[in-house]
């Protein structure tokens, strides 16, 4: 059923990662992602190599779901691979007509392959022991400063926590236009794409008068419930660092430290 | 005096031109006095478009009168200052299950309220263990609102009402969109809520079914309050009802009828069980 897509990807389960507040989990990533751009020898991804399967096992979810991410980027990685095989100028290895691979061409797209893939993993294993509500609320805590320049942060994170709420709703919304559609003649399956785009117009009409209709009546009822944006509201589960939390900070910072004394050593 | 009253209430709805002007003002409520007091049951009955939703929407400031006045727990809704006082002591529930929960998970949607009102954190679980456990929903707490059936839902956004501690809850036709199952939950919270915790119940409806255990019936027409009373005086009048497009129960519809053809019976029966207390003492 279309009802039980569950959106981001969160995989429950009961690990130390998952357990650890989303802002760390947040800086966590940003730091690694980093780290990757400043390690240059294939040393140094050794170093980030470990770190990454350290945390893959820490996280205990099932290996497969970590390259899942990397099927959505596969084309540009092969994109990435070919230009910077062919396009650096070098040694020259192998050639064909006007095309030629050189050494230093593949030496740079081994390492742009490890460096976008160890990204996407990175980030996967964010979204993998978060749920889409610890996220939003890290992302609320952490640009909370951001509140001094007038940047509704609030009411950036409220929008995305309810289009979190509404996207599965909208969706069975859409199957339920869709069929009725179909059960009146509407064809959206054949033709060429502008026709296929034309037969989508009896689906998104319907579907957003609903939208608006939605978010009128969620409107209203927000109100009902005393809800004036983000002055003096409480929290029901508010963020707060334990010990472990500061531990991973250590460590983290600790490993782009490591990063850093590769990159200047030259290792 | 009670706990709303309202006195001469009238509103207008307004259609605007392109221009910002008011092209036409249709009265979705007019003349309507109120004294409700504090724990009772009412019933607000009425066909579509009689006004009904529009008076409900008045008692927690959602919408504030053209004329009149109304006053929730002795403050006017129409001052600004009161209003947020007002809607924490006025709870609303609307019709549509899915377009008032926010939360994407139950307890979190309950805790939305007293978050708004700024409660400390601990008060706050406090009051969603106990909002839960009065509508029968604990078992719930972590699931995601759209893995419920639908009187679950309704439940979850009268357990998200409560947990802002009101004196007074109005339900706007809380079980139009639900199956008979889950208006039967719906209905039994409701009631539990009222006899429990002593808050006041306002239920908007049009199913007659739901009105039998109000303490008091206001029967709505065209912004107009037509008929007023306990059940049993409004549905003996089964011929007036029928005239603002209402049906009476139908065992009250049965026994009107035989009434009608000869048969002794008392007047208003509202159940099953009275209608066949009636017959049997028959000779």
């Amino acid at each position: 059923m279309i009802r039980d897509i569950t959106l981001g990807q969160y995989y429950p389960a009961n690990s130390v990662l998952h357990r650890l507040d989303p802002r760390v989990k947040f800086v966590g990533t940003l730091l690694f992602i980093i780290s990757v751009f400043v390690f240059n020898t294939f040393p140094g991804y050794g170093v980030a190599t470990i770190f990454l399967v350290a945390m893959i096992g820490i996280s205990k979810v099932p290996v497969k779901f970590m390259f899942k991410g990397l099927k959505a980027i596969f084309i540009i990685l092969l994109i990435t691979v070919i230009f910077n095989m062919i396009l650096t100028p070098g040694e020259v290895l192998w050639r064909l007509g006007f095309l030629k691979v050189t050494r230093e061409g593949l030496i740079m797209a081994g390492k742009m392959t490890i460096r976008l893939t160890y990204l996407v993993i990175g980030s996967s294993i964010m979204t993998l022991t978060t749920t889409p509500n610890q996220l939003t609320d890290g992302l609320e805590s952490l640009m909370g400063p951001l509140k001094k320049i007038k940047v509704p942060v609030h009411e950036i994170s409220m929008m995305m926590s309810i289009a979190l709420r509404f996207i599965p709703i909208l969706l069975e919304e859409t199957d339920k236009i869709m069929k009725a559609q179909i059960a009146r003649g509407a064809d959206f399956e054949s033709g060429n794409l502008i026709q296929k785009a034309k037969s989508m117009v009896p689906l998104l009409v319907p579907l957003f008068i609903s939208a608006f209709r939605r978010a009128n009546d969620l409107a209203m009822a927000m109100e009902a419930r005393c809800y004036n944006g983000g002055e003096g509201r409480t929290q029901m589960k508010p963020l707060k660092y334990h010990s472990r939390d500061y531990i991973a900070y250590l460590f983290v910072f600790l490993y782009l430290g490591v990063s850093i004394i590769f990159r200047i050593v030259g290792i | 005096m009670g706990i709303i009253r309202a006195s001469k209430l009238g509103f207008d709805y307004y259609k605007y031109d392109d221009d910002g002007n008011v092209e036409q003002a249709s009265r979705a409520v007019d003349d309507v006095n109120l004294d409700i007091q504090a724990g009772q049951f009412i019933a607000v009955l009425g066909h579509n478009g009689s006004g009904k939703s529009t008076l409900a929407k008045h008692i927690n400031a959602l919408l504030v009168p053209t004329e009149g006045t109304l006053w929730m727990d002795q403050m006017d809704t129409a001052a600004a200052d009161n209003l947020w006082k007002i809607r924490q002591e006025a709870g609303m529930v609307f019709q549509n299950p899915d377009n008032q929960i926010i939360g994407s998970v139950v307890e979190e949607d309950v805790g939305f309220g007293p978050e708004n009102i700024g409660v400390p954190t601990d008060e706050i679980w406090r009051r969603v263990d106990a909002s839960l456990k009065a509508v029968d929903m604990v078992a719930y707490r972590q699931h995601s609102p759209n893995k419920l059936s639908g009187g679950q839902k309704q439940r979850v956004a009268i357990a998200g009402v409560m947990a802002m501690k009101p004196k007074c809850i109005v339900l706007d036709e809380p079980t139009a969109m639900l199956d008979p199952s889950g208006r039967k939950e719906v209905l039994k919270a409701v009631r539990e809520l009222n006899k429990k915790e002593g808050v006041t119940v306002i239920l908007i409806t049009h199913y007659m079914e739901e009105v039998v255990f109000a303490d008091h019936v206001f029967v709505m027409d065209s912004g107009h309050i037509v008929l007023e009373g306990t059940p049993r005086e409004i549905f003996s009048q089964v011929d007036i009802l029928k005239q603002y497009g209402l049906d009476v129960p139908q065992v009250t519809l049965l026994a009107y009828e035989l009434k009608k053809s000869g048969v002794e019976l008392p007047d208003g029966i509202l159940t099953i069980e009275e209608l066949v207390d009636a017959l049997c003492r028959l000779s």
